[in-house]
């Protein structure tokens, strides 16, 4: 019999020193996951308040707006009306983790095993963030933010600083690049179509144009298609990145102010994946934390009690109320997240028939965790649902799909979890988890360098939905101060 | 490598820049809910932290957001269905929130109310502000009661700083006088005879004697010098020191203020304003405050805050009825001797014809006498103010009261007609507090 890790609720950091190992056996040896190293930071409720008024970063500029929701935050947390965090998590190498003091032991095995573990494999590992986010540098950078914000509060006024940045932040949902731009072509690339030109020239040379009469020209080499070439990444519309726009082509921002929409838009760009893969995210860790909890257990390395107080707290985190329930607050990303990997374990390794005619591809292969890590690396929230939720999940989950028709009296069940109901149920929960959807479509569409200067955006809607007229009018009024000039909004869903 | 970091002694007070900004952006809507809630807050309640409600419109932070509600179409999925098949319909809830709708009011309209807690610092501010106090008198105002840290005396335990030296070394010495701790120059005396009987080479017997017990002797001296330490524990003394309130003595706040129809909310708001501000100074200055509450028409009864600025009395008004009343009340709860008496009255200027003259002897023989400060504000309007420009020229309360002031220092007067005038009453009160 080995000795537990803990015997009482208290911890100490030798304590959770041993459990950190512990747990950290498993996930590498046995689930196979691939981590940053971790940092674990140990901080009181008033640190945790503050850490979530500062969009959970450890560093971060100043501004008004975070004080209005520490302030918020604090006052519902003391009136007791929302209970801290247990955690919280950054997608930074090495990964910090805070660790609440209040918690108790057991909880704080589930805590870094859920964030130390879970949610680090899925940042270290996950598509999105390996393509958008640059987890070495973002302390670096966030540091350098704040010194350079705080800077410029010193040398322009704290009020012009503010104006910037309240606009700035209007515009951080349309201040994201959701494409990869082609890569800028190689110094080698560019010689080898150098290079392809000469030999054309060669190739088409001909003794008989040395006899024309001088004066005349030679027939020149046809044009080369060098579209990447010119392209230097000014003026090239239309535009989706409205704060990239601003920062490159306003005609009027002083070269801190672009550097501050800069920094916004990297904020913006690092914060994007985590929005499109929240049920992921936390599906993630949550089944991870479930598996080396119970492991733990497994081995002998946690007692009963404190497996019954983790329990206790897993099922009120994925607790899913029913749509008619008067806790129903929308699905649950844990919920659902962890729903879906549970799920995905036992087809892997108990597959139904439907279930091997749905999923053929891995039923009953055994090897849960390679379909979990190729799932966590390689989906988002959207693809992710669009190609693992089964017809079992489905129903035990009583999915059902509506359309909804501004303006019509009722909303109208369209499919449900039936045999005929389950990929359009699963297409329409998938694209619900789409952001670029459920984000307006606004584009820079011509910009007057000109004359008027006015710059044009469009607003393309999507199945009719326009924006919220009032919003509407405030943030153009922000892009205005941005560019200096008149900006139009058309709205092409009007007509 | 994992790193395991305590942070929990970190600085505290990391988003207080921020909050600040905050409060500095969203100013005149929390000057306003400040002023709202000061306006139902107790006399003697001003200095207390508060919740207060503001509306979101000068610290909104806009978005683009799509506005489902207002046309087109969308698809979402919910989970638990129990009854439907495809083509059922599912009636709206009439407000248009429900279902998915609810995020939407959650972000949105949820937001128009903020709450939020303010320091005892912050609201104090905020009520300064609006009395335009100078500011050296905000920061003495907002000092807690004073306390200065005594002697009291030696402990046995304390801080190493707060040895006391003289007296550790002589419970030191007394202690080694009586468990005999033997000197150092005891047993080098004896160590020198023994050396010299060592030197000596043939020894006779009885030497051989000697050196055995002066051996025996030295071993036991070196043996006491060992268990009784040259400072033991038991000996240290620490210097103590205790927190003690400066003493201060008590004081009682009269607050007289007409309460017959001409004075309206408005004016009340403003002698309430007043009030709390002499409050505040006197609560700052005195242990112990206690507040009466006169009110009166053409006669005056004692009653409680509530019913002093929210009930409504009908009647004349004799003035003179409240001065009779607070002699009375003084006469009977506040001796002089333990009590500093502070009278503040507000009214609009108007009283029976020949009362005032009356007023002026009562005040004149026996209230001046009594009282620390007295303060007198006439509440007037805007337009009144303008053709009352002039101190000389008033109605008869106030024409009797200037020649009142003008023999008693302490004795202030002023006319008001917004919030920023109140201080100058004061002035003479706090040149005082401030260069004493």
């Amino acid at each position: 019999m080995t000795e537990l890790l803990f015997n009482d609720a208290e911890w100490d950091f030798s304590t959770l020193d041993r459990t950190f190992r512990a747990i950290e056996d498993i996930a590498i040896n046995e689930l196979g996951l691939d981590v940053y190293p971790s940092q674990i930071e140990v901080i009181s409720s008033e640190q945790m308040l503050d850490a979530y008024s500062s969009m959970a970063m450890p560093l971060m500029y100043s501004h008004w707006s975070f004080g209005k929701l520490f302030a918020r935050e604090e006052t519902l947390y003391r009136a007791g009306y929302a209970a801290l965090a247990y955690e919280v998590v950054i997608n930074s190498n090495p990964c910090i983790c805070y660790l609440l003091e209040e918690n108790t032991m057991p909880m704080q095995a589930l805590v870094m095993a859920h964030a130390a573990f879970g949610h680090n494999h899925f940042f270290k590992n996950n598509y999105l963030f390996q393509q958008w986010t640059d987890a070495e540098g973002i302390l670096d950078y966030l540091s350098f933010a704040k010194r350079y914000v705080s800077a410029c509060e010193e040398r322009y006024g704290r009020e012009e600083v503010e104006l910037t940045l309240d606009s700035a932040h209007a515009l951080m949902n349309q201040g994201v690049f959701r494409y990869r731009r082609p890569p800028r072509p190689s110094r080698e690339r560019q010689r080898e179509k150098v290079r392809a030109r000469l030999r054309y020239e060669e190739q088409a040379h001909n003794e008989l144009w040395r006899t024309l009469p001088v004066g005349v020209d030679a027939l020149a080499a046809p044009p080369v298609d060098d579209a990447d070439e010119t392209e230097t990444g000014e003026s090239k519309l239309p535009e989706e990145n409205i704060l990239y726009f601003l920062e490159k082509n306003s005609p009027s921002l002083r070269p801190w102010q672009r550097e501050i929409l800069r920094i916004v838009r990297s904020l913006a760009q690092y914060f994007y994946p985590q929005r499109q893969t929240k049920v992921m995210n936390e599906g993630c860790a949550t089944f991870i934390h479930y598996t080396i909890m119970n492991r733990l257990y497994d081995k002998g390395l946690i007692s009963a009690g404190a497996l019954l107080e983790f329990l206790h707290s897993h099922t009120s985190v994925v607790f899913q109320p029913d749509f008619d329930d008067p806790r129903f607050s929308g699905i649950n990303p844990y919920a659902l997240g962890f729903a879906m990997m549970a799920d995905i374990k036992r087809i892997a390794e108990d597959p139904t028939a439907e279930d091997r005619e749905w999923f053929s591809g891995f039923a009953g292969t055994g090897d849960y965790m390679a379909v979990l890590r190729n799932a966590w690396a390689n989906y988002r929230d959207e693809s992710f649902i669009e190609q693992f939720l089964s017809p079992h999940l489905m129903r035990k989950l009583r999915l059902f799909a509506l359309h909804d028709k501004a303006g019509a009296g009722a909303y109208q069940v369209t499919h449900i979890h039936d045999e005929r109901g389950y990929r359009n149920t699963r297409a329409t929960l998938a694209r619900v988890y789409d952001v670029a959807l459920a984000d307006p479509n606004i584009q820079v569409a011509r910009a007057n360098l000109q004359s008027s200067r006015t710059l044009h955006l469009t607003f393309r809607p999507h199945h009719g939905v326009p924006l919220h007229q009032s919003s509407k009018e405030q943030v153009r009024a922000h892009i205005q101060r941005l560019w200096g000039h008149e900006v139009e909004l058309e709205d092409e869903g009007a007509d | 490598m994992t790193h395991f970091i305590d942070r929990r002694l970190n600085p505290k007070g990391k988003s207080l820049g921020n909050r600040q900004r905050f409060l500095r952006r969203a100013r005149a809507q929390i000057r306003d809910a400040v002023q709202k809630s000061l306006k139902d807050a107790a006399v003697g309640d001003v200095d207390k932290a508060r919740k207060i409600k503001i509306s979101t419109r000068g610290t909104a932070e806009p978005r683009f957001r799509l506005d489902p509600a207002e046309g087109g179409e969308r698809d979402f999925a919910l989970p638990g269905n129990k009854e439907f098949t495809p083509g059922d319909e599912i009636k709206k809830p009439p407000s248009g929130a429900g279902g998915a709708g609810k995020d939407a009011a959650l972000s949105g309209d949820g937001e128009d109310d903020f709450e939020f807690t303010l320091t005892q610092d912050e609201i104090l501010d905020i009520f300064f502000e609006d009395l335009e106090l100078p500011n050296l008198i905000r920061t003495t105002l907002k000092e807690m009661s004073q306390r200065s840290w005594r002697r009291a005396g030696i402990t046995t335990t304390g801080a190493p700083t707060q040895i006391n030296l003289p007296r550790t070394m002589r419970n030191s010495f007394s202690r080694r006088l009586a468990l005999r701790r033997p000197s150092r120059a005891e047993i080098s005396a004896l160590e020198d005879e023994l050396e010299a009987l060592l030197s000596t080479s043939p020894q006779l017997p009885e030497q051989q004697e000697r050196i055995a017990a002066l051996r025996q002797q030295i071993e036991r001296l070196d043996a006491r010098r060992k268990w009784v330490a040259f400072i033991d524990p038991i000996d240290v003394r620490f210097n103590a020191f205790t927190e003690q309130p400066v003493p201060t003595s008590q004081a009682v706040m009269f607050c007289l203020m007409d309460v017959s129809g001409s004075m309206g909310e408005r004016e009340k708001d403003l002698a309430k304003r007043f009030y709390m501000l002499l409050h505040l100074f006197l609560k700052r200055r005195y242990e112990r405050v206690e507040i009466v509450f006169i009110r009166h028409t053409h006669d005056a009864q004692e009653v409680d805050e509530q019913e002093f600025f929210y009930s409504r009395q009908s009647g004349g008004t004799i003035v003179s009825t409240a001065l009779d009343k607070m002699l009375e009340i003084q006469k009977a709860r506040y001796a002089t001797a333990d009590w500093n008496i502070y009278a503040a009255q507000a009214s609009d200027g108007y009283t029976q014809s020949g009362d005032a003259r009356r007023c002026v002897e009562m005040l004149d023989a026996q209230i001046m006498p009594l009282c620390q400060h007295y303060a007198y504000i006439e509440i007037l309007d805007e337009r009144e103010m303008e053709v009352f420009a002039s101190e000389e020229s008033g109605a008869e309360l106030w024409r009797a009261y200037r020649a009142l002031a003008s023999r008693w220092s302490n004795f202030a007067t002023k006319r008001i007609a917004k919030p920023s005038d109140i201080f100058p009453v004061f002035r003479e009160l706090f040149r005082k507090e401030v260069s004493g």
